[in-house]
């Protein structure tokens, strides 16, 4: 492709510290992500998925400098926003959003929705305050609310109504990346495919890129171009959306989609098992992450890390039974 | 069918009394669950799901809920008129829950060891080494590895999944006749959730436990249970044999849920929503529920509310199109008969 990816990730790493003990002291490190690299291209919808824990979060966090990282670089439009000055952070702050999991938590229970829309406009020192008060209407009709509704509070209104004021604060300052952390999760079906077909249509009339955060294979796959599987900490697949569904290659991405019940009693399918508990990420286990559980473990498995590799042009899997 | 249904839930009427008065949260919902089978409630939340099951259980927080209405038999007795003492040895010991956050119902001070037997000797006079070994057996039974020192461990020591198992160990050391399972599985991921629905599948195929399995979700229900009941806003909508109610759904409301999930199975061009969202409870006066969300109302679905409707044996829909389909299907047997 010739035209530069919107988002480009190196490697990028994030340890926390564990505090323990009478004093607090640091009595080991949390490895939430460790080493991941994949490019978002403009306009598509780049998802991660995986199981509670692995790192999902704090890497949507990182992408946005919302954590330091241990390690690694993202570029946005080319540049490692790592080396950003604090005021050349904040402009560029404008160009990326976040919309998190719970709508209620993420809205002040204080303010009207006038004022959680006006708010990131005053913060970039975005239009006149006419200008300002056109755009919150405009955005709230264009989320599909009504525009008396802005001088109400947030608890005047469902879930599914606040995730759309979620979407709508988010789209107040034109962003190109909108960083979306299991926007639905918290909403009812019917509530969820409402706002999953609005997240759809705002792409396309405003060219969004997303990065789109689940744990549900269903949604991600109607929402997806491209999707990420994580484990502990690591990515160890990444492939075309449909690509994936059709012929997943990893151990792990096998055993994640047998295992999501399907709404069709006729179908009978075979599940793979998976073995054991999830590792604690303060001390993931050598070799291959996933080797304590995986049912094709072989010797080398527990002593080496396999290496992302391109199995098929665009796409990637870090096991060792794709090395030849 | 001859066969006595275990548990029976007659026009059930459970309120909140709040400061804005009497709030219906479950409105004259009627159901049966026979022995051995495992059935479904799935409505989203808020439609009364969780209501429903801490009132059979005696659990409903009073005040300010109260069962205003209706009967609840547990093997032919009607233990809404029990008292506290009577429910509790019903609890645990006939009846047993699962809840959604198992965290929140285990103890943290006490280990699994010490909460599993105390569970058997609230119920029997046993020694303790008989309580011991029951609730080893228990942990074996649900898949637990190395009992002795899970005995021995307190609940932060275990994982989501682990915990969940304790749970239904817990619930089932007494060998209830019903188990309750209010969202036992929402809390875990999809592959722990795989191995918890597995289990019940077996504790239920094993020990003839009848399940009542409370979600929202449709996938676990096609999963794993034979009957479904569909509740809306405080109602039973629809309720049918799992493929009755998964192929031939009646009810536009279960129709819409079906078609709004996204299938994993391929990729949809655009997902199908239900317009609008739940209404308050108390807030539909008269008519149906539905109504303001419904594709196919008629005026008369405004007024009247539509009557529970048995359309084939075993599959009952509350909607006046039923009706309408009903008496037509009549008519043209008769034409056709002449
Ligand atoms: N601020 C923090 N301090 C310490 N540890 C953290 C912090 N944030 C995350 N972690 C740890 O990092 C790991 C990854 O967490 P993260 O929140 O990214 O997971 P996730 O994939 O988003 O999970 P979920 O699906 O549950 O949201 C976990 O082990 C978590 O406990
Ligand atoms: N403790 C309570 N006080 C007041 N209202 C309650 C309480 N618990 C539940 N309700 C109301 O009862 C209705 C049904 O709730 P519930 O049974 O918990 O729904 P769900 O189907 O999600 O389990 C809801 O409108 C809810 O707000
Ligand atoms: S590298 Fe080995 S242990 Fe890891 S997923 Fe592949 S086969 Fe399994
Ligand atoms: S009774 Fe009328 S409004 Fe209600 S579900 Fe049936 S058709 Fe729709
Ligand atoms: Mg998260
Ligand atoms: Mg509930």
């Amino acid at each position: 492709m010739s035209s530069q990816p919107l988002l480009q990730v190196n490697d990028l790493r994030k340890e926390f510290p564990i505090k323990g003990g009478v004093f607090g002291r640091e009595i080991g490190t949390v490895q939430a992500v460790n080493g991941i690299s994949f490019t978002v291209n403009k306009g598509e919808t780049f998802s991660l998925v995986g199981e509670s824990g692995c790192g999902k979060s704090t890497t949507g966090k990182l992408l946005l400098r919302l954590h330091e990282p241990t390690g690694g670089e993202v570029l946005f439009e080319g540049e490692n926003i790592y080396t950003f000055s604090k005021e050349k952070m904040r402009k560029t702050r404008r160009d990326m959003q976040m919309v998190f999991q719970d709508p209620f938590a993420s809205l002040n229970p204080r303010h009207t929705i006038e004022k959680i829309l006006t708010e990131p406009l005053i913060v970039h020192g975005i239009g006149t305050k006419e200008e300002r008060k056109e755009k919150v209407e405009h955005i709230l009709d264009v989320v599909g609310m009504r525009k008396e509704h802005k001088k109400r509070y947030p608890h005047q209104f469902s879930g599914g109504q606040r995730q759309r004021i979620g979407i709508a604060r988010a789209l107040m300052t034109n962003p190109k990346l909108i960083v979306a952390d299991e926007p639905v999760s918290a909403l009812d079906v019917s509530i969820q495919s409402q706002v999953l077909n609005l997240m759809k249509d705002l792409q396309q009339e405003f060219e969004l890129t997303y990065i789109f955060i689940s744990h549900d294979l269903g949604v991600v796959r109607y929402i997806s171009d491209r999707i990420g599987v994580m484990y502990l900490g690591h990515m160890v697949e990444l492939s075309d959306s449909e690509e994936l569904y059709r012929e997943p290659l990893h151990p792990y991405t096998k055993t994640l989609l047998s295992a999501v019940p399907i709404a069709d009693p006729t179908v009978k399918r075979e599940r793979i098992e998976i073995k054991g508990d999830l590792p604690s990420p303060s001390n993931p286990p050598s070799g291959c992450v996933f080797h304590t559980r995986c049912n094709a473990c072989m010797d080398i498995c527990k002593v080496e890390k396999p290496k992302m590799k391109q199995f098929r042009p665009g796409h990637y899997v870090a096991c060792h039974l794709y090395n030849d | 069918m001859t066969i006595k249904p275990l548990l029976q839930v007659k026009n059930l009427k459970t309120s909140f009394f709040t400061d804005d008065g009497e709030v219906p949260a479950v409105e004259d919902i009627s159901f049966n669950v026979y022995p051995g089978e495992i059935v479904g409630i799935v409505g989203e939340s808020g439609s009364g799901k969780s209501v429903t099951s801490l009132s059979i259980m005696g659990l409903l927080p009073n005040p300010p809920g109260k069962v205003t209405g209706g009967e609840i038999y547990l093997n032919g007795k009607n233990i809404l008129q029990f008292n506290e003492k009577q429910m509790r040895r019903v609890r645990g010991n006939e009846l047993a829950m699962i809840f959604q956050e198992p965290m929140t119902s285990l103890n943290p001070l006490f280990t699994i060891g010490n909460q599993l037997m105390e569970a058997v000797l609230i119920h029997n006079k046993w020694p303790k080494k008989k309580a011991y070994d029951r609730a080893v057996e228990m942990l074996r039974l649900v898949g637990l590895p190395r009992h002795e020192e899970l005995m021995n461990a307190y609940p932060h020591e275990l994982s989501g999944g682990m915990r969940q198992r304790v749970m239904i160990a817990m619930a089932l050391i007494c060998n209830p006749k019903v188990l309750i399972a209010d969202e036992p599985t929402t809390a875990l991921d999809v592959t722990i959730q795989a191995q918890i629905l597995q289990l019940i599948k077996e504790i239920n195929e094993k020990l003839k436990t009848a399940v009542l399995l409370i979600t929202h979700d449709l996938g676990v229900v096609a999963e794993v249970c034979e009957r479904v009941i569909v509740m809306y806003a405080g109602k039973i909508v629809e309720e049918g044999d799992v493929h009755t109610i998964f192929q031939n759904p009646q009810h536009p409301y279960t129709k819409g849920l079906l078609q709004s999930i996204p299938d994993i199975r391929k990729k949809e061009k655009r997902l199908y929503s239900i317009p609008g969202t739940v209404p308050k409870p108390g807030s539909v006066k008269k008519g149906c529920r539905f109504y303001s969300r419904c594709n196919v109302r008629m005026p008369r679905c405004l007024h009247d509310q539509p009557p529970y409707y048995t359309t084939e044996e075993n599959h009952k829909v509350r909607c006046w199109l039923v009706e309408k389909e009903g008496e037509e299907r009549e008519q043209s047997t008769i034409t056709t008969s002449q």
